[in-house]
């Protein structure tokens, strides 16, 4: 047995090897550079014999070590769960005290420009998620042109704002709302759809806004993008250093030193008041009667038809309402950049998003901030490895998929308990 | 000049759609028998693209006759590309049969990534020229102001891919392999309880789909000269909606769904506008799958309870 086992393994790990070398020896092992205008092949064998050797080796050590034991592979999940169990009892402190320190973290003494550009890039995709986790998480609905909202939200954020001279808080609501009637127009006709050729369509959806985006030269200047797009003002006091004739600023009002990071600080302050905006929201619409419709939705389609909810209706508003905080969100982004492009909606972005609320564990709201902390710190952290962030990026969501389908904190606690004796 | 113009969209048409339809195979294939869409299908054909590039350039440098060539090219395109389709089956997907409906998608979408930028990475991420390979055609109607050509390598792509289907069709149609998968597409559990494995069956599936679009992969760099490691996303999409207009899950479909797409998308550059011509595809995916979700030869797909 034991004999028949080793010699098994050996084979296997050989067979893996000789599919390594399949796979890795033609594009890892023969790289074709331009020279003179003409391709030429770069041979790299030697860092292709070192895949397939770890490959091999790889395999024969699992073989041995893992695959021996009768055991199943359960250890993953227990973490994942006594998260979840933590969280659940100490939820309320743990949420309170992020809310707090995100609140000092400006003004915490290691707390510099660089720090806080990537705490309001997180937040942005915290928002993000959120916005996202209504469509998905609550409803059930995979929408992989969550992007195409963002896109809408922001176009709409900056053309207001640049050609009727708008305030940034006439111009966030109406920028929502542009958003949310962009996601009725969509969501109304391919909402029938199953879930997967409901994802499709979204993607189609997203990458139609975009190409829109790209080639409507006239109204967005296709891929040189819009400029000049206004800062946020405090309360009509803006952020300047050297305020106009008779104009009131920011500093001079409050009796201050003019310093850029101010202006950084209240964006921060905005982004965070906007994304617990969204999370409360979703908290408080999940009690009443569209939210659990949504995910009684989510569930099982044909019980909530037989019980008299429509579906549709009830799919279009979690439809529009994730589109609107995505129109939000998308509006902060842009009075932020001061610039935008089509550059910044790809497919890639809305990817980001669904794997933030994926990842997270769909409908968990706190496991849209673990998630985007660990994914946008991983991205923000191997900045300078583009490609290879990007694969560690896509191989997480498969192994999240094969190890915890419903995501890091899976443990998902039911709305309503009927309230008997256990 | 009218009708040279229409006979010159026609050609190029048809040869793009005889790309499309053999990527469509890949999606049709997988949706009939384990009805996920499989997102990392366009990226498999990518993959075929560029071991196609490498091969022809490595060709390049011997004196071997052309035929030969194409030949010996089309054969490793086939295999190693295959290997990839097998090897994401295995890690990606084999462990999500039993899992949730959206699970699949997801970890196809995560696959997808991985093997962007996996090929961005090996392979730099500028783009790919490659010399044409096959040169010359036949030109006609050259007195009517516009001249209508047709080169060797239409030919070529759309001889090979008759070949390709008329060798597939008999094989599913006619092959104790066919019937093993249509039967799998029927009931995997009866099928498996009849004594066919059913895992390999699937196996053999995304081998099957992973060839015919590394051949699609080959017949895009030859006929475009240019790819990158993004290709897939554009011609992925494309393809599967080719596969939804035929009728998802019929192969005869995918391919006279894959002629329309490529039809579509020709005659919208040639007559309307080149900017918005992947917006042609996109609304024929949407406005098929709201309005005709069962195809031209699909079957319909009834809830049960």
């Amino acid at each position: 047995m034991r004999k028949n086992f080793l010699k098994f393994s050996v084979k296997d790990s050989l067979f893996t090897g000789l599919i390594a070398l399949a796979l890795f020896g033609p594009i890892v092992g023969l790289r074709t550079v331009a020279k003179n205008e003409i391709l030429i092949v770069q041979p790299k064998w030697l860092i292709v014999i070192l895949i397939v050797a770890v490959c091999a080796i790889g395999r024969f050590l699992i073989n041995l070590y893992v695959f021996k034991r009768d055991q199943k592979l359960g250890n993953q999940s227990t973490i994942g769960k006594s998260i979840g169990n933590f969280l659940d009892t100490k939820g309320t402190q743990i949420a309170i005290s992020a809310i707090i320190f995100s609140v000092i973290f400006p003004f915490l003494p290691f707390t510099d420009r660089y720090l806080m550009d990537i705490a309001i890039m997180m937040l942005t995709y915290i928002m993000l998620g959120w916005g996202l986790n209504i469509v998905i998480g609550l409803a059930g609905l995979l929408d992989l042109g969550y992007v195409a909202f963002y896109a809408v939200g922001a176009y709409s954020y900056a053309l207001f704002a640049i050609h009727f001279g708008w305030s940034f808080w006439i111009c966030l609501p109406l920028a929502g709302i542009f958003a949310a009637m962009f996601g009725v127009l969509l969501g109304f006709p391919v909402l029938r759809l199953r879930g997967d050729y409901l994802a499709i369509v979204t993607l189609a959806f997203g990458e139609m806004i975009r190409i829109l985006l790209l080639n409507w030269y006239e109204l967005t200047k296709g891929p040189d993008g819009l400029t000049g797009i206004p800062r946020p003002s405090f309360f009509g006091l803006p952020f300047k250093s050297f305020p106009d004739e008779g104009e009131q600023t920011f500093h001079t009002f409050f009796g201050l030193e003019y310093n850029p990071m101010q202006r950084i600080i209240f964006l921060y302050y905005l982004i965070l008041v906007l994304a617990l905006i969204t999370n409360l929201f979703t908290i408080k619409i999940r009690k009443l009667p569209i939210g659990r419709a949504w995910e009684a939705l989510r569930e099982d389609e044909i019980a909530c038809k037989s019980l008299g909810v429509n579906p549709r209706n009830t799919k279009l508003t979690a439809f529009a309402i994730g589109a609107m905080f995505g129109g939000f969100a998308g509006s902060f982004f842009a009075t932020r950049q001061a610039f935008i492009s089509p550059e910044s909606f790809t497919f890639i972005e809305s990817a980001i998003i669904v794997a933030i609320v994926v990842l997270g564990g769909m409908g968990s709201q706190t496991g849209v901030v673990l998630s985007t902390v660990f994914l946008i710190g991983l991205i923000e952290v191997f900045r300078d490895f583009e490609s290879y962030r990007m694969i560690a990026f896509g191989g997480a969501m498969v192994l999240i998929m094969i190890f915890r389908p419903r995501g890091i904190l899976a443990t998902r606690k039911p709305t309503i308990i009927l309230n008997n004796k256990d | 000049m009218d009708l040279a113009y229409f006979l010159q969209q026609l050609i190029n048409g048809i040869t793009l759609g005889s790309v499309y339809g053999l990527i469509a195979i890949g999606y049709t294939m997988v949706y009939g028998i384990i009805g996920m869409i499989n997102f990392a299908h366009g990226d498999i054909f990518m993959v075929g693209a560029f071991v196609a590039l490498i091969s022809f350039i490595i060709f390049a440098l011997t004196s071997i006759a052309l035929p030969i060539v194409l030949l010996l090219t089309l054969l490793i395109a086939m295999v190693f590309t295959a290997c990839y389709g097998w090897t994401v089956e295995k890690l990606a997907y084999k462990p999500l049969r039993k899992s949730f409906r959206l699970a699949p998608l997801i970890s196809a979408l995560g696959m997808s990534i991985v093997l962007q930028n996996y090929v961005q990475a090996a392979q730099g991420a500028r783009i790919k020229t490659l010399q044409p390979v096959i040169q010359g055609g036949f030109t006609f109607m050259e007195d009517t102001g516009f001249t209508v050509s047709l080169s060797y390598l239409q030919i070529f792509i759309v001889l090979v891919t008759i070949f390709l289907m008329a060798i597939f069709t008999i094989l599913i149609t006619r092959t104790a392999l066919g019937r093993a998968q249509r039967a799998c597409e029927q009931d995997r559990t009866m099928t498996a309880l009849m004594g066919i494995n059913v895992d390999r069956t699937i196996s053999i599936t995304f081998i099957i789909g992973s060839s015919l679009a590394s051949v699609a992969g080959m017949m895009f760099v030859m006929y475009y000269g240019v790819i990158d490691f993004y290709i897939g996303f554009l011609a992925g999409i494309k393809a599967f909606t080719a596969a939804v207009l035929g009728g998802i899950g019929s192969i005869p479909g995918a391919m006279l769904g894959g002629l329309l797409i490529g039809l579509i998308e020709v005659f919208w550059s040639g007559y309307i506008s080149i900017e918005y011509k992947d917006i042609a595809a996109f609304t024929v995916l949407v406005v098929v799958l709201i309005f005709f979700p069962t195809g031209f030869l699909g079957k319909p797909d009834i809830e049960k309870v």
